[in-house]
């Protein structure tokens, strides 16, 4: 077996602070920009702290020429150390990994939940004018709406605290405008991954959902990211991400 | 031109280094990031006769210079893997070592009879997963019962036997005598160290199955010392491993008794781990005027 894949070091084009603790990191790889695939993710070697071992796996956002964009949330150690990583630094990262969305020609309805939102930008692009609902706290955490107006979406905010688009959940809005909707694609906290896989089943319109779960290896190695799917243990890293809602298993 | 080629209980390995059992899968996934062929070997996720669907996740916890792991044995079962996975690694042009875990003593003797016809270049017996409620570890802390399930399996084992040690012992040396005296080919240690890790906001375990497996270069100084006692107190080979990152860290566990080295939580930090490990043990040959890799097993000059 000859060796294909490596992990590339990359030059970091950009890290801006788009929100607190929410930072939308460019970086430069012909390689991986001409592999990535809607829903996919990369593996990032966040610093060289001993005490952050592992890599850490993020969604593509985007994909803008030979430069991948990943948003991250500061939430541990691992992503702090990342956020203080300088433009024109070199990154270690892995990927495209895992499988994503399965764009259809059709008319799709997009639906992500805060940080949830951001792997679903790439995605929109390639669909045909989606319907897309973006659902946050409040005002502050509202992001990328103008990108995904561009991407050609017709884009629907809520916020749960009212303070910005529709008061509300970002569901109740998808379900008031299923007509004509073929599939649904949605990336988010674990209740809205619910709402929308009931929905689905309840319409009999197919969805896909995006997972997370504690990751090792991110390529089906070490067995950790567990998820059930029809009955069994899968892996978040190479069986998914993205995984149909009608089999995976949102209780476990 | 320097040797690396070390024989390990009648088996000629290219090198010192392998990998770490359930840090590899079966070789496929890795197998697309280092040519496995440059390897000594690999040892392959641990098998169990029936196939497995392992643990509740989360099942992966990071902590100070290491990870904690509750995988519990995720496998397809010892015939899938025979049938459907070991036709090709065959061809892979590495030594290949089965990992084996049972129930009962029978379920090991059946799986090492399995295996005995099969590809597989060494089995390595794993009586000491901390993540399985039955069996494994249970077998591998009491040296009466590491004795017996040893001489029971090496009955049904045409391969070279490794019975894979658990620290979670207060001395080591003495489960070490009972795997050589039960007819082991050899030792390989160690497994990960028992622990645990709470969020303090939800005062929950991370892992699911409350406890899990220590590994990464937290442990290393334990393993260290763990293979130097059991080299001084056993004539069998050792298959070092234990938070092993670079060619130094392998150096050490030669130094202290290894005669192969394996690389297991490095490979999730950089998926060419192993094959740097490999490069650095012959970087540290050359720059030290070491011909011979075995010139390095157990050449520690203790105090």
């Amino acid at each position: 077996m000859e060796a294909t894949k490596q992990a590339y070091l990359c030059e970091i084009v950009s890290m801006d602070e788009i929100a607190e603790k929410t930072f939308d990191l460019r970086f430069r790889c012909t390689q991986m920009a001409a592999e990535a695939k809607v829903g996919q993710f990369v593996h990032i070697k966040c610093g060289n702290d001993i005490n952050t071992l592992l890599r850490r796996p993020i969604s593509i956002c985007d994909v803008e020429g030979d430069v991948m964009r990943v948003i991250f949330e500061v939430r541990g150690e691992g992503t702090a150390l990342l956020a203080q990583k300088k433009v024109g630094e070199q990154l270690d990262v892995m990927g495209p990994l895992g499988r994503g969305f399965n764009p259809i020609e059709g008319k799709c309805a997009v639906i992500g939940g805060g940080i949830g939102t951001f792997p679903l930008l790439m995605l929109a692009k390639s669909l045909n004018a989606p319907d897309v609902y973006l659902g946050f706290r409040n005002k502050d955490r509202v992001l990328l709406e103008e990108d995904f107006t561009s991407a050609g979406g017709n884009v629907t905010v809520t916020t749960d605290d009212g303070s910005y688009g529709y008061h509300g959940f970002a569901i109740d809005k998808l379900k008031e405008n299923l007509d004509g909707v073929e599939k649904i694609y949605a990336c988010g906290p674990t209740p809205m991954l619910k709402a929308v896989q009931t929905l689905s089943a309840e319409t009999g319109i197919p969805a896909e959902l995006s997972m997370e779960q504690r990751m090792g290896c991110g390529i089906g190695a070490c067995l950790t990211c567990a998820c059930k799917v029809n009955g069994h243990y899968a892996h978040v890293c190479k069986a998914g991400p993205v995984f149909k809602a009608s089999e995976v298993n949102l209780d476990e | 031109m320097s040797n690396m080629k070390v024989n390990f209980a009648g088996v000629e390995f290219a090198n010192p280094v392998v990998t770490g059992s359930g840090t590899f899968g079966f070789g496929k996934e890795y197998g697309e990031y280092v040519d496995i062929a440059q390897l000594g070997g690999i040892t392959l996720k641990g098998l169990t006769l029936a196939m497995r669907e392992g643990n509740k996740p989360p099942r992966i916890a990071e902590t100070p210079a290491g990870i904690l792991n509750s995988v519990g044995l995720q496998n397809p079962g010892v015939k899938y893997f025979v049938s459907r996975e070991l036709p090709k690694l065959a061809q892979s042009g590495t030594r290949l070592i089965a990992n084996i875990a049972g129930n009962t003593i029978e379920e090991y003797c059946e799986m090492a009879q399995i295996l005995s016809d099969s590809a597989i270049d060494l089995i390595e017996m794993n009586i000491s997963c901390p993540n399985v409620k039955e069996g494994g570890v249970a077998f591998g802390v009491c040296p009466d019962t590491v004795e017996r399930i040893t001489s029971a399996v090496r009955k049904h084992c045409k391969k070279p036997l490794v019975v894979k040690l658990s620290p979670n012992v207060t001395d080591i040396t003495e489960t070490a005598r009972a795997a050589e005296s039960g007819g082991a080919d050899g030792i390989s240690l160690i497994n990960t160290l028992l622990g645990m890790k709470i969020d303090i906001k939800t005062r929950r375990p991370v892992l699911a199955n409350n406890v899990g497996g220590l590994s990464g270069p937290a442990v290393k100084p334990v393993a260290v010392r763990m293979v130097w006692q059991v080299a001084n107190a056993v004539k069998l080979p050792i298959i070092g491993m234990g938070g092993i990152m670079t060619g130094e860290d392998a150096v050490e566990f030669l130094l202290a008794g290894a005669t192969l080295v394996s690389v297991g939580t490095a490979n999730f930090v950089d998926p060419a781990a192993s094959i740097k490990v490999r490069d650095g043990i012959a970087k540290y040959m050359q720059e030290n005027g070491v011909s011979d890799v075995n010139e390095l097993i157990g050449a520690v000059k203790p105090n």
